[in-house]
């Protein structure tokens, strides 16, 4: 049985490796909701709560204009969907916690899984949800006069996802060396998710704010993916979109570097 | 099987250096089944560590099924299994998913998977608790599954730190059997450490006896007890014969020394005699010829503890946390 394994292992760790371990370490992580439906069915409804008790005042609170002309929902969902993907994946450090404290992630660092799938395949469970999610608020809204472009909003879904891996390895690292001082991660995730999620316009348009505000968001990648989830989810495919899917990319990548940095210097 | 040499674990606590493991050199050959036998902090586990690839060695080599394990961790990895101190099982898990997904973890296909866990689970007692969440097992079920996720992929080099803790007599004796089943059918290469002696004495063919980080000794535990301890010999004489049993005694026990201890009128001798049993007859004989009979005698064999107090002049079973 073992030995499948083994002549695998001659082979240095191929795509197929990553995307099949991958697959594994995802399956695992999901079992947890899979088995637990009640709060699976709770979490695929909070956003609509959120929706429902901010959208109103939205339109009231900020002049029209600044929404581009757009519906106010058109522009405001898509934020919404952009920030349950944040908060979502910048907690893929906090599951790994419970089990650095035990044994069991010991045990899977002992297996055969390759180092990059134990992070992204932690970090799409935390995406999966948003799928659903992303999908349910769509179409709850389309009679309030949000029209759902389908293709794109996936797209759009497929580049939170992206950009989600990058997130889920830099909160795994962050877990692995706030270890036995787990307050250190709180502290940083909640630190800097806030600013990042001001400075980018998920909630309000950064237009309608001062000059330094709007300079900082243009060094904050989040930026330029609320920017292509608008695009998107109006229905277009442009620069904007193009930016965003690099911003994407080049945190999954920065993640990830810095994940398997954070993997092995943990083994001294 | 396994070979280290100068094998090196340092950890740097606030500036502190604390050497867990100086310089080790284990040969283990394909097959054997050896314990690694040491009081707490001597360093068992972090050598665990470094030969399944969780602590890179700070100097030093290690092969491992013929790979090095900073070269070549990940073939390493999917050569061995290893049971760790802690517990495997994830707490939020059910005990049939964590087992099945360790055997996917391995290459197993789904099938494969499934009728393994149900079979561990079977013959280590827990198939009632297949689903269960972890966190509701008790210490020893707990125990007992970190055993089954360890056998589900049957490794040939298998790696087990402290497996036994918390488990009753009764399952500790059933995870002898496994153990040695798996090595009867498989060949298994098996490495464990301990700090119960009579497991490490009863089961393994051969004890590494591990102390601050530091090899002291390496051989059967037959050949250990035999070479450093011997057997405790005690005899109980009339106060009056005591003179005349003295001389035969230190002439009997050559090295070592003899104790004796006066009460009521009768003298207890005790000493450590290599070939105690095979002595002793001839000793009684003689005793009894000088006209000072011995009014008891008592002859316990050595343990493993006794190895390690001549060592170290510390005992195990202090549990000697330096
Ligand atoms: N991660 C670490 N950081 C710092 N020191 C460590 C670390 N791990 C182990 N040590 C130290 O290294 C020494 C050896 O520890 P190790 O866990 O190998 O002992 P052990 O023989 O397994 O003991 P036990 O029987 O209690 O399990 C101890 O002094 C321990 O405090
Ligand atoms: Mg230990």
């Amino acid at each position: 049985m073992a030995n499948t394994r083994v002549e695998q292992a001659e082979q240095k760790p191929g795509l197929d490796r990553v995307l099949r371990d991958t697959w594994y370490v995802f399956w695992r992580e999901m079992l947890l909701p899979l088995r637990d439906p009640f709060s699976l069915v709770f979490s695929l409804l909070q956003p609509l709560v959120f929706l429902g008790l901010f959208g109103p005042l939205l339109g009231s609170a900020v002049g029209a204009p600044a929404f581009g002309g757009q519906s106010t929902l058109q522009w405001f969902l898509p934020g919404v969907v952009v920030m349950i993907a944040l908060f979502g994946t910048s907690m893929t450090g906090s599951n790994l916690q419970y089990e650095l404290m035990t044994g069991s992630y010991e045990r899977i660092l002992a297996t055969p899984l390759s180092r990059s799938s134990l992070m992204i395949g932690r970090a799409l469970k935390e995406w999966a949800p948003l799928v659903v999610q992303g999908l349910l608020i769509s179409v709850v809204c389309i009679p309030f006069g949000f029209v759902l472009h389908p293709l794109h909003v996936l797209f759009g879904l497929i580049i939170l996802g992206i950009f989600g891996i990058g997130l889920g390895a830099l909160s795994y690292s962050l877990a692995l060396v706030s270890q036995n001082k787990e307050w250190i991660f709180w502290g940083v995730q909640q630190t800097l998710l806030f600013p990042l999620m001001i400075l980018s316009g998920i909630m309000l348009p950064i237009e309608a704010g001062p000059e330094w505000m709007k300079v900082a968001s243009l060094f904050n990648p989040l930026t330029y993916l609320v920017n292509a989830e608008r695009e998107l989810f109006a229905g277009a495919v442009g620069v904007d979109t193009l930016y965003g899917l690099l911003a994407a990319v080049v945190t999954a990548a920065v993640g990830l570097v810095v994940g398997i940095r954070a993997i092995s210097r943990n083994t001294n | 099987m396994i070979h280290t040499r100068k094998l090196t674990k340092n950890f740097t606590v606030k500036k502190d250096t604390v050497e867990a493991v100086k310089g080790v050199d284990i040969d283990v050959a394909p097959g054997e089944l050896v314990a690694f036998l040491g009081p707490n902090g001597a360093g068992k586990s972090t050598t665990l560590r470094m030969l399944t690839t969780l602590l890179r060695p700070t100097s030093g080599s290690a092969t491992v099924a013929g790979l090095d394990v900073v070269a070549d961790p990940a073939g390493v990895r999917a050569r061995i299994g290893y049971i760790g101190q802690g517990n495997g099982g994830g707490h939020s898990y059910r005990v049939i998913d964590e087992m099945i997904m360790q055997g996917r973890f391995y290459g197993m296909n789904t099938t494969d998977a499934t009728a393994r866990a149900k079979e561990l689970l079977t013959s280590l007692d827990l198939a009632d608790l297949a689903k269960r969440t972890v966190i509701k097992l008790s210490g020893g079920q707990r125990r007992r599954m970190d055993v089954a996720l360890g056998l589900m992929h049957s490794p040939r080099l298998l790696f087990l730190d402290e497996p036994s803790t918390g488990m009753d007599p009764q399952n500790r004796a059933n995870l002898w059997e496994h153990i040695m089943r798996m090595r009867a059918e498989h060949g298994t290469t098996i490495v464990l450490t301990t700090h119960y002696m009579d497991e490490a004495d009863s089961m393994s063919e051969r004890v590494i006896v591990i102390d601050h980080g530091a090899i002291i000794a390496d051989n059967t535990a037959a050949r250990l007890k035999a070479d450093l301890a011997g057997d405790l010999l005690a005899v109980e004489v009339a106060a009056a014969s005591a003179a005349e049993v003295r001389g035969l005694l230190a002439r009997a026990a050559a090295e070592g020394e003899l104790e004796e201890h006066a009460f009521d009128g009768v003298v207890r001798f005790r000493l450590r005699l290599s070939n105690g049993a095979r002595l002793a007859p001839e000793l009684l004989r003689r005793m009894h010829d000088a006209g000072a009979p011995a009014q008891s005698l008592e002859l316990k064999p050595p343990t493993l503890d006794d190895v390690f107090l001549e060592l170290t002049g510390r005992s195990l079973r202090e549990g000697a946390e330096v």
